[in-house]
């Protein structure tokens, strides 16, 4: 082997090595200058990125719920206020073993084995140490039931939280309106901000159209987290820069209903499809607003089950439906006051003229008999006579020579066939038709056009116009103050809840109507006068001690043919004529305008003109029937909601 | 003069810490610089800890034990460490064999060796013995080794390093790799035969894939895209850059640092420590680590050039590029530029075997620049 022994030159491997780290000290730097740039990176570049993430990682905020404001009626009675509610709440790390806990909640009755499954997937799905809530909406037996054996439940109790109760129930609820879940819809057009903590929103009614003031500014809290998402006793200075905003409570919010009188009307026509709508004609607050039947919003605030919800939307009678600012009916009788008036103003008739009525009237050169309701006739009617006896023939004589077109302006301006412009909106128009208005309406040309026979029928409000009770009180209104027009309004004033100052709204006015004489008003009264002083509602009148304003009505839903007898045994009961009656009183300084309409209700003096007597009695004389009925009272709710 | 300005009794004073430190065979620079990053670590991983005492306590003793084996084996004569090396060697690879061993039977990752009242890791002594023991090898024979010798060193250094990964621990076998790896480069291994293995390791590297236990295949991928398991492996890396990021150029400062303080930084005050420094501290906190870091090396490096035989400068200068190799890959893993391999932050993260290691390391490569005899100066 030629192996040779190489001789350690140390020389040599001195200079090689120092060369060696020559190079490495050149590495290190190269290294270094890496860790820096990634530094210059991270520090610099992307500062503000990552001082975001890690702000976002150590705060949680948590929303502080504002208290909805009170609403109150005009004597200072609460109508819609936040109880405490009661709901059983879990903290998962606390419960030494959570299906026994489950299985004896199960045992007492106060959870369903049904929900089990969904309890432990809310439980599963939230931090070990949250409270979480298993069960909303206890009943008082089953908080006492799980009261007496509290001890027993390590980890569960009882939480109350605020929630919105209405203490008359089903009283005034189309005028209040309720709270309800919040959904996504809700959140599309509200400040996500301010509801951030809120579960429930103004549905209908006050509580919708004052919302922004009732649900006051949410605040919120910052809250130091650490990793596992559990808030931490502010160390030192991380807690320094946290915010607090403590929430605004909701404005308290005063009505011009009076709860009294309210439950009076409410009562009148409990059992009944009805709308009653109580003005003040001097500024246009609503003294009532009734739409029979009504529901217990109290159902909403808590959260309805489907199937709850499911009933009071299929049933028949429409609880749901506000019908004294969405159902429209043939104004009927009730607008011959206006039509007299019509005729004075537009100069086509005089006080004086009177008109013979046998029955019925048939247009110049046509066989066909408008009827009156009195099948023998009235006779000869003076104005006042025709009003006061409701005599159609008068009228149908007298619109026909007013024409569509004059009638539709005239009573256009008492607000007919727009919105009212009542403060809580969702009301709808109605119909006031015109030739105009037909062209407008319907596409199909034979459908434009306007027919004599629409005139005649106009004057005694049937044919195509409809009406809303609110637009019909509103228009009595307008007569009682003589041409005076006011916005309805149910807000009257605002209350902050902290430093308890009262705000009042001002009245709304709106376009008086002008007539081409103040004494024209005189004769409108005077004829409205006759009606219940010797006319069709003078039996409901007698003995008020106070001068009732007043006009029946009647809308028919079932026409009869030209030569037939209304039978109402031989037609459905749905299909009675609906019942009018508008009065003001004291006729001749007016406190209240009443508009009543009970669907069905056959006859506008026997049906609706008793209601309205005992309206006004109650609001003018604070005179009240006797007793209230136990039905009206709300039950108390023990419960909490969705 | 110049030296007007120092009074007598500083000069005594300087002069006679220069005979204290002569005679315990000290550097002082060296020492200053250990001494201050040191303390610098003490500072952070207090506030890493949550404030608290007890680890702070914990890490001084440990720094204590530390420092005693820097003094005992900155005593021991190079000649002395050199014929040991052999002994060391030997007995870590049966150490190792017996924690595979352990490892096997109980179907399991095993590590530790715990001898009753101390449990310690045998790959850590590896660290030191593995560039002992090729130093040993290549001190009588001449430079750059032959290619017989390069074989018996890459026996030296496998057998080790695979003994190590098969704990498993592949952060720990790599580094022992780089240590032993380190000498023979420094040994004067030849430029091409560098890049050859380069080439080699990629290619191993593509092929051990396959071989890689799941949680290391799952750190590799994580280190490649931590935000596709931002709750799961990808955590880490995450809230570090995070934490990183947002401390800016002069952090929030000491204590005040709510990526650690709140737990959102996992391991803050081992592993990790280097992102809480950059939240607290800032870059300028980084960088003045980085400062102490290179000045350290560059000290330990001129030390090991001023050495006089092959085995010192070769133990010398691959214990002060391991060092900085450590410094590298903690920092690079921390700031999301390596995987996370759990390697400490040298001198600051809270963990006894990696300490007292670094500084029994400064401790040979005290005595190794101390014992060295002054002729031809």
């Amino acid at each position: 082997m030629a192996s040779r022994v190489r001789i350690k030159d140390h020389w040599r491997e001195q200079r090689l090595y120092e060369q060696r780290i020559l190079v490495a000290a050149v590495v290190i730097l190269l290294m270094v200058g890496t860790l820096i740039g990634r530094l210059v990176w991270l520090q610099i570049v992307k500062h503000d990125y990552f001082a975001e993430l890690s702000q976002g990682n150590r705060v949680r905020i948590e929303p502080l719920p504002a208290a909805r404001g009170t609403i109150y009626d005009r004597n200072g009675e609460v109508l819609a206020e936040n109880r405490p509610a009661y709901q059983l709440e879990l903290v998962p790390e606390a419960v030494p073993d959570l299906e026994d806990t489950l299985r004896r909640l199960v045992e007492i009755e106060v959870l369903d084995a049904a929900d089990l499954d969904e309890v432990r997937r809310i439980i599963r799905a939230r931090r070990r140490f949250e409270s979480v809530p298993i069960r909303l909406r206890l009943t008082e037996d089953e908080i006492a039931r799980f009261a007496v054996r509290q001890f027993d439940f390590d980890g569960v109790d009882l939480k109350t939280r605020l929630a919105r109760f209405y203490p008359h129930g089903e009283i005034a609820v189309h005028a209040l309106g309720h709270v309800g879940a919040l959904s996504e819809a809700d959140l599309a057009r509200v400040d996500r901000a301010t509801y951030a903590g809120t579960s429930t929103i103004g549905k209908l009614g006050v509580e919708a159209a004052f919302e922004p003031l009732l649900h006051g500014r949410n605040g919120l809290r910052e809250v130091l987290v650490n990793a596992r998402g559990r808030s931490v006793q502010l160390s030192g200075s991380l807690g320094d820069a946290l915010r607090n905003e403590p929430a605004t409570q909701g404005q308290d919010v005063i009505l011009s209903l009076d709860l009294e009188v309210q439950k009076v009307a409410e009562q009148a026509v409990w059992d009944r499809r009805a709308a009653i709508v109580a003005l003040d004609p001097a500024n246009g607050d609503v003294i009532a607003l009734v739409s029979r039947p009504g529901f217990d919003p109290n159902g909403f605030a808590r959260g309805l089950t489907r199937p709850e919800f499911a009933a009071l939307n299929a049933n028949i009678d429409r609880p749901l439906f506000n019908r004294a600012l969405r159902g429209t009916y043939p104004p009927g009788s009730t607008i011959k006051p206006l039509i007299a008036l019509a005729g004075l103003t537009y100069d086509r008739i005089d006080t004086a003229d009177s008109v013979y009525c046998r029955g019925f009237y048939s247009l110049p050169g046509s066989s066909h008999r408008f009827r009156d309701w009195k099948r023998q006739g009235h006779g000869r009617m003076s104005m006042i006579q025709a009003v006061a006896q409701s005599c159609d023939v008068y009228f149908y004589i007298l619109s026909n020579a007013l024409g569509p077109t004059r009638i539709a302006e005239f009573l256009g301006q008492f607000g007919l066939g727009a919105a009212t412009g009542i403060d809580i909106g969702g009301e709808r128009p109605g119909i006031l038709p015109s030739p105009a208005w037909k062209k407008k309406t319907f596409s199909d040309p034979r459908n434009q056009v306007w027919f004599p026979g629409e005139t005649v029928i106009f004057g005694i409000g049937q044919g195509y116009m409809t009406s809303t009770p609110l637009q019909i009180a509103h228009m009595t209104a307008i007569i009682g103050a003589r041409g005076r027009n006011f916005a309805p309004r149910l807000v009257t004033a605002t209350r902050d809840p902290v430093s308890r100052t009262i705000t009042q709204l001002e009245p709304v006015p709106l376009a008086a109507v002008t007539v081409s004489s103040p004494e024209h008003w005189q004769i409108a009264v005077d004829s409205m006068l006759a009606v219940t002083e010797g006319g069709t509602a003078s039996r409901s009148a007698a003995g008020a001690g106070y001068r009732i304003a007043g006009k029946t009505g009647t809308a028919q839903l079932f026409t009869v043919g030209q030569n037939e007898e209304y039978d109402e045994k031989t037609i459905s009961e749905r299909l009675w004529d609906h019942a009018w009656f508008v009065a003001f009183a004291p006729a001749d300084d007016p406190k209240i305008a009443v508009a009543v309409l009970v669907e069905n209700g056959r006859s506008g003096s026997g049906t609706a003109a008793p209601i309205a007597r005992k309206i006004m009695d109650a609001y003018l004389l604070r005179k009240f029937p006797e007793p209230v009925p136990e039905a009206v009272a709300a039950t108390e709710p023990a419960s909490g909601g969705e | 003069m110049i030296y007007d300005d120092v009074s007598d009794s500083t000069r005594r004073t300087l002069s006679a810490t220069a005979r204290i430190l002569s005679t315990l065979k000290l550097d002082g620079p060296l020492l200053i610089g250990i001494a201050l990053i040191a303390v610098y670590g003490q500072i952070v991983v207090y506030s890493a800890s949550g404030g608290d005492l007890a680890s702070l306590t914990r890490g001084t003793v440990r720094l204590t034990l530390g420092i005693v084996a820097m003094l005992a084996l900155a005593q021991v004569k190079p000649t002395v460490l050199r014929n040991l090396s052999p002994w060391l060697f030997g007995l870590g690879v049966i150490l190792l064999v017996i924690v595979d061993a352990i490892g096997y039977i109980g179907k399991g990752a095993q590590r530790w060796l715990d001898l009753g009242f101390v449990r310690f890791q045998p790959s850590e002594i590896m660290k030191l013995a593995v560039p002992m023991m090729c130093a040993w090898y290549l001190h009588e024979r001449a430079l750059p080794p032959s290619g017989k010798s390069l074989l018996a060193l890459a026996a030296l250094v496998l057998i080790p390093v695979g003994l190590t990964i098969a704990q498993p621990d592949l952060g720990t076998g790599l580094l022992i790799l780089i240590a032993g790896g380190l000498v023979i480069i420094l040994a004067g291994l030849s430029p091409r035969i560098i890049a050859l293995l380069a080439v080699a390791a990629v290619g191993a590297a593509t092929i051990g894939w396959n071989y890689l236990h799941d949680y290391q295949q799952r750190r590799v991928l994580t280190f490649l895209d931590p935000s596709a398991d931002p709750l799961g492996a990808g955590y880490h890396i995450i809230q570090s850059t995070i934490a990183i990021g947002s401390g800016g150029v002069f952090g929030k400062g000491w204590l005040k640092g709510s990526q650690a303080q709140l737990d959102f930084l996992p391991e803050s005050s081992t592993d990790f420590v280097y992102a809480v420094i950059g939240e607290e501290f800032g870059l300028v906190g980084i960088l003045v680590l980085l400062c102490l870091y290179l000045f350290v090396v560059g000290r330990a490096l001129f030390l090991s050039m001023q050495t006089q035989d092959t085995f010192a400068r070769l133990l010398s200068g691959s214990l002060a590029l391991t060092f900085f190799v450590y410094v590298f890959i903690n920092a690079g893993m921390v700031s999301g530029l390596l995987p996370v391999v759990g390697v400490p932050l040298p001198l600051v993260s809270y963990g006894g075997t990696s300490m007292v290691t670094l500084l029994a390391g400064f401790g040979i490569l005290m005595s190794l620049y101390s014992h060295r005899k002054l002729v031809g100066s």
